[in-house]
Protein backbone atom coordinates (compact mmCIF):
# COMPACT_ATOMS: atom_id res chain seq x y z
CA UNK A 1 0.00 0.00 0.00
CA UNK A 2 2.42 2.47 1.02
CA UNK A 3 4.47 3.80 -1.99
CA UNK A 4 7.78 5.21 -0.36
CA UNK A 5 8.26 7.73 -3.54
CA UNK A 6 5.04 8.87 -3.43
CA UNK A 7 4.25 9.62 0.25
CA UNK A 8 4.10 12.47 2.47
CA UNK A 9 8.37 13.31 3.21
CA UNK A 10 9.28 11.83 6.52
CA UNK A 11 10.53 14.66 7.95
CA UNK A 12 8.40 14.29 11.57
CA UNK A 13 6.23 17.36 11.16
CA UNK A 14 2.63 16.72 11.17
CA UNK A 15 0.80 17.28 7.50
CA UNK A 16 -1.38 19.70 6.53
CA UNK A 17 -3.78 19.72 3.48
CA UNK A 18 -5.59 22.50 2.45
CA UNK A 19 -8.95 22.07 -0.38
CA UNK A 20 -10.99 24.13 -1.92
CA UNK A 21 -14.11 22.33 -3.67
CA UNK A 22 -17.06 24.70 -5.10
CA UNK A 23 -16.14 27.83 -3.25
CA UNK A 24 -15.31 31.32 -3.73
CA UNK A 25 -11.36 31.59 -2.92
CA UNK A 26 -12.34 33.71 -0.05
CA UNK A 27 -11.06 31.10 2.53
CA UNK A 28 -7.71 30.61 0.79
CA UNK A 29 -7.13 34.41 1.46
CA UNK A 30 -8.60 34.44 5.12
CA UNK A 31 -6.15 31.35 5.75
CA UNK A 32 -3.17 34.21 4.27
CA UNK A 33 -4.49 36.99 6.30
CA UNK A 34 -3.58 35.52 9.54
CA UNK A 35 -0.35 37.31 8.55
CA UNK A 36 3.38 36.51 9.05
CA UNK A 37 1.70 33.77 11.32
CA UNK A 38 1.59 31.83 7.76
CA UNK A 39 5.30 31.29 8.68
CA UNK A 40 4.96 29.82 11.66
CA UNK A 41 2.27 27.04 10.17
CA UNK A 42 4.41 26.57 7.28
CA UNK A 43 7.24 25.89 10.37
CA UNK A 44 4.91 23.81 12.28
CA UNK A 45 3.57 21.42 9.62
CA UNK A 46 4.75 20.19 6.33
CA UNK A 47 2.17 20.81 3.61
CA UNK A 48 1.04 17.84 1.50
CA UNK A 49 -1.41 19.45 -0.73
CA UNK A 50 -2.85 22.57 -1.07
CA UNK A 51 -3.77 23.62 -5.15
CA UNK A 52 -4.38 26.89 -4.48
CA UNK A 53 -0.81 27.78 -3.52
CA UNK A 54 1.35 25.01 -4.57
CA UNK A 55 1.96 22.37 -7.10
CA UNK A 56 0.31 19.33 -6.36
CA UNK A 57 -1.53 16.79 -8.17
CA UNK A 58 -4.75 14.79 -7.08
CA UNK A 59 -2.49 11.76 -8.07
CA UNK A 60 -0.12 12.75 -5.17
CA UNK A 61 -2.82 12.46 -3.06
CA UNK A 62 -4.15 9.25 -4.12
CA UNK A 63 -1.09 7.67 -3.93
CA UNK A 64 -0.62 9.02 -0.11
CA UNK A 65 -0.96 6.43 3.16
CA UNK A 66 -4.34 6.20 4.23
CA UNK A 67 -4.96 8.78 7.59
CA UNK A 68 -1.60 9.95 6.54
CA UNK A 69 -2.57 13.75 6.49
CA UNK A 70 -3.23 14.61 9.92
CA UNK A 71 -5.32 17.78 9.50
CA UNK A 72 -7.33 18.65 6.55
CA UNK A 73 -8.41 22.17 5.64
CA UNK A 74 -11.31 21.68 3.30
CA UNK A 75 -13.19 24.56 2.12
CA UNK A 76 -16.10 24.88 -0.80
CA UNK A 77 -19.42 23.05 -0.83
CA UNK A 78 -19.77 19.90 -2.58
CA UNK A 79 -21.50 21.11 -5.78
CA UNK A 80 -20.21 18.75 -8.47
CA UNK A 81 -19.10 14.89 -8.83
CA UNK A 82 -15.31 16.22 -8.51
CA UNK A 83 -15.67 17.96 -5.44
CA UNK A 84 -17.78 14.86 -3.97
CA UNK A 85 -14.54 12.65 -5.09
CA UNK A 86 -11.79 14.65 -3.68
CA UNK A 87 -14.20 14.54 -0.13
CA UNK A 88 -14.46 10.81 -0.03
CA UNK A 89 -10.32 10.71 -0.77
CA UNK A 90 -9.69 13.52 1.36
CA UNK A 91 -11.36 12.08 4.19
CA UNK A 92 -10.08 8.62 3.58
CA UNK A 93 -6.25 10.31 3.80
CA UNK A 94 -6.44 12.51 6.78
CA UNK A 95 -7.13 11.88 10.16
CA UNK A 96 -8.81 15.05 10.92
CA UNK A 97 -10.82 16.84 8.71
CA UNK A 98 -12.50 19.98 8.98
CA UNK A 99 -15.37 21.77 7.29
CA UNK A 100 -13.35 25.12 6.76
CA UNK A 101 -15.78 27.93 6.06
CA UNK A 102 -19.60 28.20 5.36
CA UNK A 103 -19.49 26.53 2.03
CA UNK A 104 -18.19 23.18 3.74
CA UNK A 105 -20.29 23.77 6.59
CA UNK A 106 -23.39 24.50 5.56
CA UNK A 107 -23.42 25.03 1.39
CA UNK A 108 -23.03 28.64 1.92
CA UNK A 109 -24.12 30.99 -1.18
CA UNK A 110 -23.11 28.10 -3.56
CA UNK A 111 -25.95 26.04 -1.46
CA UNK A 112 -28.70 29.14 -2.25
CA UNK A 113 -28.90 27.47 -6.14
CA UNK A 114 -30.39 24.67 -4.44
CA UNK A 115 -33.27 27.08 -4.55
CA UNK A 116 -33.43 26.17 -8.39
CA UNK A 117 -32.28 23.74 -10.13
CA UNK A 118 -29.37 22.83 -12.31
CA UNK A 119 -31.09 22.74 -15.39
CA UNK A 120 -32.57 26.11 -14.33
CA UNK A 121 -29.46 27.22 -13.86
CA UNK A 122 -27.65 26.11 -17.06
CA UNK A 123 -30.43 27.94 -18.76
CA UNK A 124 -29.32 31.26 -16.57
CA UNK A 125 -25.97 31.28 -17.33
CA UNK A 126 -25.61 29.57 -21.24
CA UNK A 127 -29.09 30.65 -22.72
CA UNK A 128 -30.75 33.48 -21.25
CA UNK A 129 -27.63 35.28 -20.37
CA UNK A 130 -27.76 39.15 -21.97
CA UNK A 131 -23.86 38.53 -23.06
CA UNK A 132 -24.29 35.39 -24.13
CA UNK A 133 -25.12 34.60 -28.09
CA UNK A 134 -25.00 30.83 -28.05
CA UNK A 135 -26.88 29.90 -31.26
CA UNK A 136 -25.70 25.68 -30.90
CA UNK A 137 -26.97 25.86 -27.77
CA UNK A 138 -24.11 24.46 -26.53
CA UNK A 139 -24.46 23.24 -22.56
CA UNK A 140 -21.59 21.68 -20.47
CA UNK A 141 -21.92 17.90 -21.31
CA UNK A 142 -20.16 15.51 -19.22
CA UNK A 143 -19.01 13.74 -21.77
CA UNK A 144 -17.83 15.08 -25.56
CA UNK A 145 -16.35 13.06 -28.37
CA UNK A 146 -13.52 14.80 -30.04
CA UNK A 147 -11.29 13.06 -32.73
CA UNK A 148 -8.75 12.09 -30.07
CA UNK A 149 -11.12 10.28 -28.07
CA UNK A 150 -13.86 10.67 -25.44
CA UNK A 151 -13.11 13.76 -22.68
CA UNK A 152 -14.99 13.78 -18.90
CA UNK A 153 -15.73 16.58 -17.31
CA UNK A 154 -17.38 16.29 -13.74
CA UNK A 155 -21.06 16.23 -13.45
CA UNK A 156 -22.96 19.21 -12.11
CA UNK A 157 -25.35 17.87 -9.39
CA UNK A 158 -29.14 19.27 -9.30
CA UNK A 159 -28.37 19.73 -5.23
CA UNK A 160 -25.49 21.53 -3.30
CA UNK A 161 -24.17 19.79 -0.42
CA UNK A 162 -22.25 20.35 2.19
CA UNK A 163 -19.81 18.63 3.34
CA UNK A 164 -20.69 16.53 6.40
CA UNK A 165 -23.54 15.90 4.02
CA UNK A 166 -20.86 13.76 2.25
CA UNK A 167 -18.23 12.36 4.66
CA UNK A 168 -18.06 12.44 8.65
CA UNK A 169 -15.63 15.56 9.87
CA UNK A 170 -13.83 16.27 13.17
CA UNK A 171 -14.73 19.91 13.38
CA UNK A 172 -15.77 23.01 11.89
CA UNK A 173 -14.91 26.24 12.05
CA UNK A 174 -18.18 28.86 10.82
CA UNK A 175 -17.62 32.35 8.70
CA UNK A 176 -17.86 33.20 4.92
CA UNK A 177 -15.23 33.06 5.37
CA UNK A 178 -13.52 32.39 8.72
CA UNK A 179 -11.92 35.34 10.65
CA UNK A 180 -7.98 35.36 10.44
CA UNK A 181 -7.78 35.38 14.40
CA UNK A 182 -9.97 32.45 14.88
CA UNK A 183 -8.10 30.71 12.59
CA UNK A 184 -4.83 31.15 14.11
CA UNK A 185 -6.33 30.21 17.52
CA UNK A 186 -7.08 27.17 16.37
CA UNK A 187 -4.29 26.19 14.67
CA UNK A 188 -2.15 27.60 16.97
CA UNK A 189 -4.02 25.19 19.84
CA UNK A 190 -3.05 22.22 16.95
CA UNK A 191 0.48 23.27 16.90
CA UNK A 192 1.22 23.34 20.33
CA UNK A 193 -1.21 20.14 21.52
CA UNK A 194 -3.92 21.90 23.46
CA UNK A 195 -6.67 19.84 24.19
CA UNK A 196 -9.28 19.59 21.60
CA UNK A 197 -13.07 19.26 22.04
CA UNK A 198 -14.22 15.86 21.52
CA UNK A 199 -15.24 15.33 17.58
CA UNK A 200 -18.36 15.15 15.98
CA UNK A 201 -19.13 17.51 13.46
CA UNK A 202 -17.89 19.82 16.32
CA UNK A 203 -17.78 23.78 16.05
CA UNK A 204 -14.44 25.47 17.02
CA UNK A 205 -13.13 28.82 16.25
CA UNK A 206 -16.33 31.17 17.13
CA UNK A 207 -18.57 31.77 20.04
CA UNK A 208 -21.33 29.85 21.71
CA UNK A 209 -23.33 32.63 21.80
CA UNK A 210 -25.38 34.82 19.24
CA UNK A 211 -23.62 37.97 17.15
CA UNK A 212 -25.74 40.00 19.29
CA UNK A 213 -23.99 39.51 22.57
CA UNK A 214 -20.23 40.80 20.57
CA UNK A 215 -22.29 43.31 18.99
CA UNK A 216 -21.38 47.13 20.61
CA UNK A 217 -24.95 48.95 19.22
CA UNK A 218 -27.24 49.67 21.74
CA UNK A 219 -30.60 47.36 22.43
CA UNK A 220 -33.88 48.41 23.54
CA UNK A 221 -37.25 46.53 23.28
CA UNK A 222 -37.53 46.16 19.60
CA UNK A 223 -40.91 47.10 18.64
CA UNK A 224 -40.65 46.77 14.24
CA UNK A 225 -43.68 48.03 12.38
CA UNK A 226 -42.03 46.91 8.90
CA UNK A 227 -39.06 46.01 7.51
CA UNK A 228 -36.69 47.87 4.85
CA UNK A 229 -34.58 47.01 2.75
CA UNK A 230 -30.50 48.53 3.28
CA UNK A 231 -30.90 51.20 0.61
CA UNK A 232 -34.41 52.45 1.60
CA UNK A 233 -33.06 54.21 5.07
CA UNK A 234 -30.14 55.59 6.53
CA UNK A 235 -29.64 53.58 9.92
CA UNK A 236 -29.15 56.26 13.05
CA UNK A 237 -25.87 55.34 14.05
CA UNK A 238 -25.19 53.23 17.48
CA UNK A 239 -28.57 52.05 17.68
CA UNK A 240 -29.27 48.10 17.30
CA UNK A 241 -30.22 48.06 13.18
CA UNK A 242 -32.92 45.47 13.84
CA UNK A 243 -35.25 47.80 15.96
CA UNK A 244 -34.79 50.15 13.01
CA UNK A 245 -36.47 47.52 10.13
CA UNK A 246 -33.07 45.84 9.27
CA UNK A 247 -33.08 42.49 8.61
CA UNK A 248 -30.15 41.79 10.99
CA UNK A 249 -30.12 37.93 11.64
CA UNK A 250 -27.40 38.41 14.72
CA UNK A 251 -30.14 37.18 16.47
CA UNK A 252 -30.18 33.67 14.73
CA UNK A 253 -26.51 34.01 14.24
CA UNK A 254 -23.56 32.29 15.97
CA UNK A 255 -21.34 34.61 17.14
CA UNK A 256 -17.51 34.86 16.61
CA UNK A 257 -17.03 37.47 14.20
CA UNK A 258 -16.73 39.96 16.69
CA UNK A 259 -19.96 41.45 15.04
CA UNK A 260 -18.20 42.67 11.99
CA UNK A 261 -20.69 43.60 10.20
CA UNK A 262 -23.60 45.41 12.54
CA UNK A 263 -20.23 47.65 13.59
CA UNK A 264 -20.45 48.88 10.52
CA UNK A 265 -23.30 50.04 9.85
CA UNK A 266 -24.07 46.37 7.96
CA UNK A 267 -26.77 44.30 9.06
CA UNK A 268 -25.37 40.62 9.87
CA UNK A 269 -26.24 38.44 7.02
CA UNK A 270 -25.71 34.93 9.36
CA UNK A 271 -22.46 33.76 7.90
CA UNK A 272 -21.04 32.32 10.90
CA UNK A 273 -24.77 29.91 10.98
CA UNK A 274 -26.26 28.85 13.39
CA UNK A 275 -26.28 28.99 16.91
CA UNK A 276 -26.01 25.54 19.21
CA UNK A 277 -29.42 23.72 19.72
CA UNK A 278 -30.99 25.23 16.67
CA UNK A 279 -31.89 22.80 13.55
CA UNK A 280 -32.60 25.71 11.29
CA UNK A 281 -31.63 28.87 11.40
CA UNK A 282 -34.46 30.32 9.06
CA UNK A 283 -37.00 28.60 11.58
CA UNK A 284 -35.21 30.10 14.23
CA UNK A 285 -35.00 33.48 12.38
CA UNK A 286 -38.48 33.83 11.69
CA UNK A 287 -39.45 32.88 15.81
CA UNK A 288 -37.03 35.39 16.42
CA UNK A 289 -39.04 37.79 14.20
CA UNK A 290 -42.29 37.41 15.36
CA UNK A 291 -41.66 38.82 18.73
CA UNK A 292 -40.42 41.90 17.50
CA UNK A 293 -42.63 42.93 15.11
CA UNK A 294 -45.09 44.23 16.80
CA UNK A 295 -48.15 44.25 14.23
CA UNK A 296 -51.27 42.82 15.97
CA UNK A 297 -53.23 43.04 19.25
CA UNK A 298 -55.62 40.55 20.94
CA UNK A 299 -58.72 42.93 21.03
CA UNK A 300 -58.22 43.39 17.41
CA UNK A 301 -60.38 42.13 14.61
CA UNK A 302 -59.51 38.58 13.10
CA UNK A 303 -59.53 39.78 9.67
CA UNK A 304 -57.99 43.06 10.45
CA UNK A 305 -55.31 41.16 12.50
CA UNK A 306 -54.43 38.43 9.72
CA UNK A 307 -54.45 41.65 6.87
CA UNK A 308 -52.05 44.10 9.40
CA UNK A 309 -49.61 41.53 10.09
CA UNK A 310 -49.60 40.43 6.63
CA UNK A 311 -48.71 44.06 5.19
CA UNK A 312 -45.77 43.49 7.88
CA UNK A 313 -44.51 40.32 6.95
CA UNK A 314 -44.54 41.51 3.25
CA UNK A 315 -42.36 43.85 3.51
CA UNK A 316 -39.65 41.02 4.03
CA UNK A 317 -38.19 40.68 0.14
CA UNK A 318 -37.31 36.66 -0.58
CA UNK A 319 -37.34 35.42 3.32
CA UNK A 320 -35.67 31.96 2.19
CA UNK A 321 -33.29 34.01 0.23
CA UNK A 322 -32.72 36.01 3.56
CA UNK A 323 -33.20 33.51 6.02
CA UNK A 324 -31.04 30.82 4.32
CA UNK A 325 -28.25 33.01 3.09
CA UNK A 326 -25.49 30.67 4.26
CA UNK A 327 -27.19 27.45 5.68
CA UNK A 328 -29.86 26.95 2.80
CA UNK A 329 -27.72 23.52 2.47
CA UNK A 330 -27.95 22.45 5.86
CA UNK A 331 -31.73 23.60 5.75
CA UNK A 332 -33.83 20.83 7.08
CA UNK A 333 -36.04 21.43 3.64
CA UNK A 334 -32.20 20.83 2.13
CA UNK A 335 -33.85 22.85 -1.26
CA UNK A 336 -37.11 23.18 -3.46
CA UNK A 337 -39.04 21.09 -4.52
CA UNK A 338 -38.55 21.19 -8.61
CA UNK A 339 -41.30 19.14 -10.72
CA UNK A 340 -39.71 16.46 -12.97
CA UNK A 341 -38.77 19.04 -16.25
CA UNK A 342 -36.34 20.37 -13.19
CA UNK A 343 -38.68 23.24 -13.37
CA UNK A 344 -39.13 24.74 -9.90
CA UNK A 345 -43.09 24.57 -8.67
CA UNK A 346 -44.58 27.57 -7.11
CA UNK A 347 -41.83 29.56 -7.73
CA UNK A 348 -43.78 32.10 -4.85
CA UNK A 349 -45.07 35.59 -4.95
CA UNK A 350 -42.76 38.46 -6.83
CA UNK A 351 -40.68 37.62 -3.65
CA UNK A 352 -39.20 34.92 -4.72
CA UNK B 1 -50.55 17.08 -9.86
CA UNK B 2 -51.07 13.39 -8.45
CA UNK B 3 -55.18 12.37 -8.06
CA UNK B 4 -54.40 8.96 -6.87
CA UNK B 5 -56.36 8.72 -3.74
CA UNK B 6 -54.59 8.49 -0.75
CA UNK B 7 -54.84 9.16 3.16
CA UNK B 8 -53.21 11.91 3.92
CA UNK B 9 -51.06 13.13 7.38
CA UNK B 10 -51.91 15.85 9.18
CA UNK B 11 -50.00 16.55 12.36
CA UNK B 12 -51.83 18.99 14.33
CA UNK B 13 -50.67 20.81 17.27
CA UNK B 14 -53.82 21.66 19.51
CA UNK B 15 -53.80 24.25 21.85
CA UNK B 16 -53.99 22.87 25.85
CA UNK B 17 -56.57 25.17 26.55
CA UNK B 18 -59.06 25.47 23.07
CA UNK B 19 -58.77 23.65 20.68
CA UNK B 20 -57.45 19.91 22.57
CA UNK B 21 -60.52 20.35 24.26
CA UNK B 22 -62.43 20.73 21.53
CA UNK B 23 -60.91 18.03 19.75
CA UNK B 24 -61.76 16.17 23.15
CA UNK B 25 -65.14 17.03 22.54
CA UNK B 26 -65.88 16.12 19.35
CA UNK B 27 -64.50 12.70 20.24
CA UNK B 28 -67.57 13.14 23.59
CA UNK B 29 -69.91 14.51 21.53
CA UNK B 30 -69.16 11.13 18.82
CA UNK B 31 -68.98 13.74 15.95
CA UNK B 32 -67.59 11.94 12.79
CA UNK B 33 -64.54 13.96 11.12
CA UNK B 34 -62.11 12.26 8.65
CA UNK B 35 -59.15 10.01 10.67
CA UNK B 36 -56.07 12.25 8.91
CA UNK B 37 -54.63 14.31 11.99
CA UNK B 38 -51.99 13.17 14.77
CA UNK B 39 -53.03 15.68 17.49
CA UNK B 40 -49.86 16.98 19.27
CA UNK B 41 -50.35 19.14 22.53
CA UNK B 42 -49.19 22.21 23.31
CA UNK B 43 -49.51 24.54 25.81
CA UNK B 44 -50.19 27.30 23.61
CA UNK B 45 -49.92 28.01 19.31
CA UNK B 46 -47.01 30.33 20.57
CA UNK B 47 -45.27 27.25 21.89
CA UNK B 48 -45.37 26.19 18.02
CA UNK B 49 -41.89 26.83 16.61
CA UNK B 50 -41.55 27.34 12.79
CA UNK B 51 -38.92 24.17 13.09
CA UNK B 52 -41.90 21.76 13.97
CA UNK B 53 -43.99 22.94 11.58
CA UNK B 54 -41.25 22.22 8.97
CA UNK B 55 -40.35 19.02 10.85
CA UNK B 56 -43.54 17.57 9.90
CA UNK B 57 -43.24 18.62 6.31
CA UNK B 58 -39.80 17.06 6.12
CA UNK B 59 -40.41 13.76 8.13
CA UNK B 60 -43.72 12.90 5.98
CA UNK B 61 -46.58 14.95 7.32
CA UNK B 62 -48.58 16.01 4.15
CA UNK B 63 -49.86 18.77 6.34
CA UNK B 64 -49.77 20.77 9.33
CA UNK B 65 -52.94 22.11 11.40
CA UNK B 66 -52.44 24.57 13.89
CA UNK B 67 -55.11 24.99 16.35
CA UNK B 68 -55.50 28.00 19.42
CA UNK B 69 -57.91 30.42 21.31
CA UNK B 70 -59.30 33.16 19.11
CA UNK B 71 -57.17 35.92 19.04
CA UNK B 72 -58.16 37.84 22.44
CA UNK B 73 -58.63 34.89 24.41
CA UNK B 74 -55.09 33.42 24.74
CA UNK B 75 -54.37 32.11 28.03
CA UNK B 76 -50.77 33.59 27.74
CA UNK B 77 -52.19 36.90 26.64
CA UNK B 78 -51.22 37.20 22.64
CA UNK B 79 -49.52 33.94 22.29
CA UNK B 80 -51.61 33.44 19.29
CA UNK B 81 -50.98 36.50 17.88
CA UNK B 82 -47.18 35.39 17.92
CA UNK B 83 -48.18 32.45 15.97
CA UNK B 84 -49.96 34.23 13.50
CA UNK B 85 -47.05 36.54 12.81
CA UNK B 86 -45.03 33.04 12.47
CA UNK B 87 -47.19 31.52 10.01
CA UNK B 88 -47.80 34.32 8.02
CA UNK B 89 -44.06 34.59 7.31
CA UNK B 90 -43.40 30.52 7.45
CA UNK B 91 -45.87 30.44 4.86
CA UNK B 92 -44.30 32.99 2.97
CA UNK B 93 -41.02 31.18 3.21
CA UNK B 94 -42.39 27.70 2.31
CA UNK B 95 -44.31 28.78 -0.73
CA UNK B 96 -40.72 29.80 -2.23
CA UNK B 97 -39.79 25.97 -1.58
CA UNK B 98 -42.83 24.46 -3.36
CA UNK B 99 -44.79 23.67 -0.83
CA UNK B 100 -48.56 24.89 -1.37
CA UNK B 101 -49.84 27.80 1.30
CA UNK B 102 -52.37 25.14 1.98
CA UNK B 103 -50.26 22.35 3.51
CA UNK B 104 -50.02 24.44 6.85
CA UNK B 105 -52.90 26.15 8.08
CA UNK B 106 -53.97 28.30 11.34
CA UNK B 107 -57.25 27.38 12.70
CA UNK B 108 -59.16 29.47 15.93
CA UNK B 109 -61.22 27.08 17.86
CA UNK B 110 -62.69 27.30 20.87
CA UNK B 111 -63.00 24.61 23.87
CA UNK B 112 -66.73 24.41 22.76
CA UNK B 113 -66.08 24.56 19.17
CA UNK B 114 -65.94 20.77 18.64
CA UNK B 115 -67.39 21.48 15.02
CA UNK B 116 -65.03 23.99 13.93
CA UNK B 117 -62.32 22.15 14.44
CA UNK B 118 -63.84 18.95 12.91
CA UNK B 119 -64.76 20.99 9.72
CA UNK B 120 -61.39 22.29 9.66
CA UNK B 121 -59.68 18.87 9.71
CA UNK B 122 -62.52 17.55 7.10
CA UNK B 123 -61.56 20.83 4.89
CA UNK B 124 -57.61 20.68 4.71
CA UNK B 125 -57.86 16.15 4.29
CA UNK B 126 -59.75 17.48 1.15
CA UNK B 127 -57.20 19.85 0.09
CA UNK B 128 -54.35 17.60 1.04
CA UNK B 129 -56.30 15.05 -1.47
CA UNK B 130 -56.15 17.40 -4.58
CA UNK B 131 -52.97 18.60 -3.87
CA UNK B 132 -51.51 15.08 -3.97
CA UNK B 133 -48.98 13.75 -1.29
CA UNK B 134 -45.77 15.74 0.03
CA UNK B 135 -43.23 12.85 0.59
CA UNK B 136 -40.17 15.51 1.00
CA UNK B 137 -38.35 12.56 1.75
CA UNK B 138 -38.62 10.24 -0.93
CA UNK B 139 -39.21 13.32 -3.80
CA UNK B 140 -36.99 16.04 -2.73
CA UNK B 141 -33.70 14.50 -0.25
CA UNK B 142 -33.80 11.53 -1.93
CA UNK B 143 -30.06 11.95 -3.75
CA UNK B 144 -28.19 14.82 -5.06
CA UNK B 145 -29.51 14.57 -8.58
CA UNK B 146 -26.83 13.68 -10.69
CA UNK B 147 -28.67 11.58 -12.97
CA UNK B 148 -31.14 13.80 -13.32
CA UNK B 149 -28.77 17.10 -13.13
CA UNK B 150 -27.19 15.29 -16.67
CA UNK B 151 -30.74 14.30 -18.08
CA UNK B 152 -31.64 17.94 -17.89
CA UNK B 153 -29.32 19.41 -19.20
CA UNK B 154 -29.58 17.63 -22.19
CA UNK B 155 -33.15 18.60 -22.47
CA UNK B 156 -32.58 22.23 -21.57
CA UNK B 157 -30.36 22.01 -25.13
CA UNK B 158 -32.95 19.92 -27.00
CA UNK B 159 -35.68 22.56 -26.02
CA UNK B 160 -33.00 25.29 -26.47
CA UNK B 161 -32.52 24.14 -30.38
CA UNK B 162 -36.27 23.34 -30.75
CA UNK B 163 -37.12 26.76 -30.11
CA UNK B 164 -34.63 28.18 -32.57
CA UNK B 165 -35.81 25.62 -35.14
CA UNK B 166 -39.74 27.46 -34.60
CA UNK B 167 -38.06 30.68 -35.15
CA UNK B 168 -36.52 30.21 -37.69
CA UNK B 169 -39.25 28.61 -39.98
CA UNK B 170 -40.95 31.47 -39.09
S1 LIG C 1 -17.18 30.27 2.91
FE1 LIG C 1 -17.32 32.29 1.93
S2 LIG C 1 -15.17 32.90 1.68
FE2 LIG C 1 -15.18 30.68 2.03
S3 LIG C 1 -15.23 29.77 -0.02
FE3 LIG C 1 -17.36 29.94 0.70
S4 LIG C 1 -18.08 31.87 -0.17
FE4 LIG C 1 -15.85 31.91 -0.25
S1 LIG D 1 -27.70 45.18 15.19
FE1 LIG D 1 -28.01 43.01 14.76
S2 LIG D 1 -26.36 41.99 15.84
FE2 LIG D 1 -26.52 44.06 16.72
S3 LIG D 1 -27.89 43.81 18.46
FE3 LIG D 1 -29.17 44.40 16.72
S4 LIG D 1 -29.87 42.45 15.86
FE4 LIG D 1 -28.14 41.98 17.19
S1 LIG E 1 -21.77 39.99 11.49
FE1 LIG E 1 -22.85 38.22 10.64
S2 LIG E 1 -22.51 38.31 8.42
FE2 LIG E 1 -21.02 39.69 9.41
S3 LIG E 1 -19.17 38.44 9.67
FE3 LIG E 1 -20.37 38.26 11.56
S4 LIG E 1 -21.67 36.45 11.31
FE4 LIG E 1 -20.89 37.03 9.29
S1 LIG F 1 -53.35 29.55 25.11
FE1 LIG F 1 -54.52 28.85 23.40
S2 LIG F 1 -53.43 29.89 21.81
FE2 LIG F 1 -52.38 30.68 23.55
Amino acid sequence: MTNKETSPAGNGKPKLAIYWAASCGGCEIAILNIGDKILAVDEAFEIVFWPCAADFKYEDVRNYPDHSIDLCLFNGAIRSSENEEMAHLLRQKSKVLVAFGSCAQEGCIPGLSNLTSASDTFRAIYMDNPSIDNPAATLPQTVTTVPEGELHIPVFYNTVRSLDQVVPVEYVIPGCPPEPPQIWAVLEAIVTGAPLPAPGSTVIGASHLAVCHECPLEKHEKTIERFYRPYEITPEPGLCLLEQGLMCMGIATRGGCGALCPRVGMRCEGCYGLLDGVEDQGANMISAIASVVNVGKPGDDEAELERRIGVAMDSIVDPAGTFYRFNMAHSLLHRVKTGNNGDVQNRGSETA
Amino acid sequence: MTSEPYTPVIVGFLCNWCSYRAADLAGTARLTYAPTMRPIRVMCTARVEPQFVIKALREGADGVLIAGCHPGECHYVEGNIKALRRYTLLKQMLRQFGIEEERVQIVWAAASESKVLADAVDQMTLTLQALGPLRWRQTVLNGHGAEQAVRESADVRRAALAAQEVEGER
